[in-house]
């Protein structure tokens, strides 16, 4: 059977114009808003980084490069320089990396490998739950909780052994009140780990049980199936997931402002207590009284800035494709 | 000879097969007893200040009886703001990405740069909302500290609207073509009402982020002594009465401080708990 077209059937001139579909005329506009609205998030990142210049100018032409290893702190004498907070934010986040990554490495096993079936999910949506905290949460429970602890039972006792002059008096000099450089990396270690914990159980899950089953069958032991055959295959992102983590213990502010006792001097020891760049423009910015005073705490903001956003955008790069909020 | 240098081998590798796996049995407790101490903290401190003055008063001076109305009301008003802003920005920013964009570079670089503001230091935001908001007005006002807690959102929405919106089968956006819909029609009636679980979930957890914020806030909102339903001007928040109160020398300042702690953290956990179930039972459907 063949089609044929009747004239007097074909629809009049102009209808097929007509039954455009309805709403197609908003078609160019809704991309348009969609464009804008990605666009928009482009312009937040570069107006950031433009006003942090725009406000550190001063502070950048009067210290320029120099700011960074100068080491007073001086708001009276308006000299500014940023190395005890730079070395401060270095210090916490590296050592509560180093501390927050075993156990981070360890319950991201047990949850693969060990957990029972019905305690995974429990488990898991507690740890994740830990990453919900508020912050400033932590500074409560940092300041009022874990830094009386550590004092009594931690800096007194050493305090209380170190012999005069010794290595150990060194080492553990510093007014015994617990808010010092090393509770706040404990606290810091505390909030990252779960973050960390999460992408690493997320990324051992990738690697195919086919791999995994055959290293089992060759006679493996779990330890060496996944230090030598899971681990290996998802070490590239692994090192961005604990880049991540490192970009979010840089950046972070209030749990750390509670805790570090914030003193500008470069500090110490461990038990000393010190700043972080970003406890130190919480604390100070609202309190600066001359511009050279506000644009060095904003100067410290930019090198803040630059800092994440090298670690952040390595992290990227090495996690590639892999998905992580 | 051989035989026993193997069993040797053997038991080595047992030996530090028990101990690795003791190792994360350690750990996973070790992870568990942090959550359950805090917990356990914030309720010891937080459930004596829990009156019914906490929201009938507003922040006291020391020593007189007072309660929160105010910071809570300030920091619904911060958030639902902030949200209104994030949710319709983060949802058109992300369907961009995800129906628009393709493999342009430019589709790669809005993404990286989302990734980027999806862990910036609040800080940050506070600063940069403070040069763009606060200094050029000579004060400090809710609005500003909105903004800045929307610029912390947005990305947490955007981040899974699009992933929302890839995990859509192609035969959907097919049949909607198919039927001759515009491409906009399109998305807002099939694809966004199909995954509007997940990106409900990512509200959920964007505003969870966002409601324990302080940093920001410190320089846009800044704190407000008294009730106010004036966003132009400072206005109060629960993140910033914990960083005022907590740090005074004040027990009754103090105790508020923790029961605004506990407030927080309920709210927090409460939406986390929703926001996941939520994710659960789309993945199941």
């Amino acid at each position: 059977m063949t089609l044929t077209l009747d004239p007097s059937k074909t629809p009049p001139k102009g209808a097929v114009a007509k039954a455009k579909p309805r709403g197609g005329a908003l078609d160019p506009f809704f991309e348009a808003v969609c464009f804008a609205c990605a666009t928009l998030l482009l312009a937040a990142i570069g107006w950031v980084l433009l006003s942090l210049v725009a406000g550190a100018w001063p502070a950048m032409q009067k210290f320029g490069v120099g700011f960074l290893f100068t080491k007073s702190w001086n708001p009276v004498t308006e000299v500014y320089g940023a190395a005890g907070p730079v070395v401060g934010t270095l210090i916490t986040s590296v050592l509560a990396l180093i501390i927050a990554l075993p156990i981070a490495f360890g319950v991201a096993v047990f949850l693969v490998e060990f957990c029972p079936a019905i305690l995974r999910r429990p488990i898991g949506t507690a740890v994740e739950l830990l990453a919900g905290i508020p912050s400033i949460v932590y500074g409560m429970w940092g300041l009022f909780v874990l830094a009386p602890w550590f004092a009594l039972h931690v800096q007194v006792p050493l305090l209380l052994m170190a012999q005069p002059g010794s290595l150990l008096e060194k080492l553990t000099s510093g007014i015994p009140n617990g808010a010092n450089i090393l509770t706040a990396s404990i606290i810091l270690a505390i909030m990252i780990l779960p973050f960390t914990a999460a992408v690493l159980r997320d990324l051992m899950l990738t690697v195919p049980a086919q791999v995994r089953e055959s290293a089992y069958g060759l006679g493996s032991s779990t330890m060496e199936v996944i230090m030598k055959v899971s681990l290996p295959s998802i070490s590239r992102s692994a090192v961005g997931a604990v880049m991540l983590g490192l970009g979010r213990a840089l950046g972070e502010t209030m749990a750390v402002t509670f805790i570090i006792g914030n003193s500008h001097a470069f500090p110490k020891n461990l038990f000393d207590s010190g700043s972080t760049i970003a406890s130190t423009i919480a604390n100070e910015f609202n309190e600066a009284t001359t511009q050279m005073h506000t644009a060095s705490l904003i100067y410290l903001g930019l090198v803040l800035f630059l800092i994440t956003f090298t670690v952040l955008a390595a992290a990227r790069a090495l996690l590639g494709a892999q998905k992580t909020v | 000879m051989k035989s026993q240098k193997n069993l040797g081998l053997i038991a080595r590798r047992k030996f530090g097969n028990i101990l690795f796996v003791g190792f994360c049995w350690i750990t996973a407790a070790v992870a568990l007893a942090c959550l359950a101490l805090i917990l356990y903290g914030l309720l010891k401190n937080g459930v004596g200040g829990m009156r019914l003055d906490i929201f009938t008063k507003d922040t006291p001076a020391a020593g007189s009886v007072g309660g929160l109305r105010n910071a809570i009301l300030g920091s619904i008003m911060l958030c639902g703001l902030a949200m209104i802003f994030a949710v319709f920005v983060g949802v058109m920013a992300g369907t961009w990405l995800a129906e628009y964009a393709g493999t342009s570079l430019y589709g790669k670089a809005v993404r990286f740069i989302n990734d980027i503001l999806l862990s910036s230091p609040s800080i940050l935001v506070g600063l940069a909302i403070y040069e763009l908001l606060v200094a050029p007005f000579h004060g400090f006002s809710g609005l500003a500290g909105s903004v800045a807690l929307a610029l912390l959102a947005t990305p947490v929405i955007v981040r899974t609207t699009e992933d929302v919106l890839k995990l859509q089968p192609a035969a959907l956006r097919e049949s909607g073509v198919a039927l001759g819909s515009p491409l906009a029609s399109t998305i807002r009636r099939i694809l966004w009402r199909s995954g509007r679980t997940g990106i409900l979930t990512g509200c959920l957890l964007a505003f969870s982020r966002i409601s324990g914020e302080s940093a920001p806030l410190l320089f846009t909102a800044f704190n407000n002594q008294f009730f106010s339903w004036n966003m132009t001007k400072p206005i109060a928040s629960l993140p910033s009465v914990i960083f005022q109160d907590g740090l005074t020398a004040f027990d009754d300042l103090r105790a508020l401080a923790w029961a605004a702690a506990l407030l927080i953290a309920a709210a927090v956990l409460t939406v986390n708990i929703v926001a996941r179930t939520l994710a659960r039972e789309s993945r199941q459907s």
